[in-house]
């Protein structure tokens, strides 16, 4: 047999355009559901602990007395598990992936003082937030 | 009578990156009989269970592979709903049919390509891959993973896919039903294949069936049986019927594969048919206190998960069984009396995931 069976697909395929992408040059499309990496709104954080408690890898580590949030990027999975527990939903799943480094990434977020408790007058507010 | 060698092969080896050590006795250029070792990636994942809650739990089970993990997940989290008499909505059954029979393409698309690779024919690789690329935004698009979904959850599903998504992907999977059957072509037609599969590692019924072959294995040599008949899932309201033929060699093992991947098609565009509209999930709380089994039917084969619960929030003890661990004595037995060449063809051929074996 002189001409195999695939020589018309791989013809075909020769005079596309290539089906992959130049990845790091010409960035990528992200989904809207794509699980890229966690992201914080640090004002919303009420320091709760429930997403180090409950995260599979144990890559959250919340530090109540120095108000940090703090995640290794590495050691992340990106299951969604603390954005789903979040009670304030404070924790975001974003789109792009963390970029690739010859060191584990760990990232500190400081956590504002809730503004209400400075002011004396809105104490009314505070057991809403509890 | 030539003299007897053994040649170590594996766990580094040309067919695939999984860790299976094989000493092979050879005499003239002939395996006379394959001593099969396991052990070199043992995670230890089943004693996690310890130490994770049961709900935690499913993101590190649908972690033991990465080719059939949503299988692994939907197995476990049936056994869970099971021991703790849940019922899961209608709805989530079909979505988790559907993302799992996308798996089952991406899975079988990613072992035919391994095989083209296997024999040598590495454009034939490249399509079968760049076919399978599609499903892969598929999963992207509908749960943000492309390899892992964390979808499924115990008690249903955590994400809907909307109408106009399931429209779309009907229309994706005719579209690749097309460019499937010219790779078909090429594997079951085109005579260089022909000659590298047929009479290659024959495994007869009798033995499949003694040997307790599972999957696409055993129903390449004529073994009718399927976890999708009786398994979970809703496929009996889908009108499914297992894929099995006679041949019992390499060929066809890429035979039944390929028409598996044909079946998907159609049960994936019936599920999104008859999808009903509802809930998602059901709430769960409370310990684990029963214990069950469930079955699944992988890409690979039957797979069996276990689950016990001690009125904790942790289970006593978790067990999963995998399709490669019930296929490791039928891959003994095709070895014997093969060409040295035709190891890693024959390795290949069972869709070996050691990872998935060794958890």
């Amino acid at each position: 047999m002189l001409v195999s069976k695939i020589s018309k697909l791989v013809l075909r395929s020769l005079f596309k355009k290539p089906a992959t992408l130049m990845y790091p040059v010409i960035p990528r499309e992200w989904q809207e559901r794509t699980r890229g990496h966690i992201g914080i709104v640090q004002e919303d954080c009420i320091l709760c602990g429930i997403c180090s408690k409950k995260c599979p890898t144990n890559c959250i580590t919340v530090d109540r007395n120095k108000r940090k949030w703090t995640i290794e990027r590495m050691q992340c999975i990106q299951c969604g598990c603390c954005t789903d527990v979040c009670p304030k939903k404070c924790l975001t799943m974003e789109q792009a992936y963390t970029t690739p480094e010859t060191f584990k990434v760990i990232d500190n977020f400081d956590i504002p003082q809730p503004a209400p408790k400075d002011v004396p007058v809105p104490k009314a507010e505070t057991p809403v937030e509890a | 009578m030539g003299k007897r060698t053994i040649i170590p092969f594996g766990p580094q080896h040309p067919v695939l990156p999984e860790p299976i050590h094989l000493d092979l006795v050879i005499e003239d250029e002939r395996v006379v009989e394959a001593i099969p070792s396991i052990g070199f990636i043992h995670r230890g994942l089943e004693k996690l269970v310890e130490k994770k809650e049961y709900t935690e739990m499913v993101y590190v089970i649908e972690r033991v592979c990465g080719i059939c993990s949503f299988g692994h997940g939907w197995g476990y989290c049936a056994s869970i709903e099971g021991a703790m008499d849940i019922e899961v909505p209608a709805r989530a059954e079909y979505l988790r049919t559907i993302w799992h029979e996308l798996s089952r393409i991406h899975s079988h698309l990613l072992w035919l390509g391994l095989t083209a690779d296997g024999f040598g024919f590495e454009s034939l690789f490249m399509h079968c891959w760049k076919v399978r690329e599609t499903i892969l935004d598929i999963f992207e698009k509908t749960t943000g993973g492309r390899v892992i979904f964390s979808v499924c959850k115990v008690g249903g599903v955590k994400k809907d896919i909307d109408k106009a998504t399931l429209r779309e992907i009907s229309e994706t999977v005719t579209k690749i039903k097309s460019e499937i059957m010219e790779l078909a072509d090429v594997f079951l037609e085109d005579n260089s294949v022909k000659n590298r599969l047929c009479g290659v590692g024959y495994l007869s019924k009798e033995d499949a069936m003694e040997l307790c072959a599972v999957g696409p294995m055993a129903r390449a040599s004529g073994v009718r049986m399927d976890m999708r008949i009786d398994g979970v899932g809703v496929y009996n309201e889908l009108g499914f019927e297992p894929v099995t033929t006679d041949e019992g060699d390499c060929y066809g093992r890429v035979k039944v594969r390929i028409h598996e991947v044909y079946q998907s098609i159609d049960l994936i565009k019936t599920a999104i048919d008859l999808i009903p509209e509802g809930e998602l999930s059901v709430p769960v709380s409370g310990p684990v206190t029963g214990e069950y089994i469930a079955r699944l039917e992988q890409p690979r084969g039957e797979a069996f998960y276990y689950a016990k619960g001690n009125g904790t929030k942790f289970l006593e003890r978790m067990r999963v069984r995998t399709p490669t661990n019930m296929n490791i004595p039928a891959l003994v037995k095709t070895l014997q009396g093969c060409d040295l060449a035709d190891v890693p063809m024959l390795v290949l051929t069972i869709d070996p995931c050691i990872s998935c074996t060794e958890r």
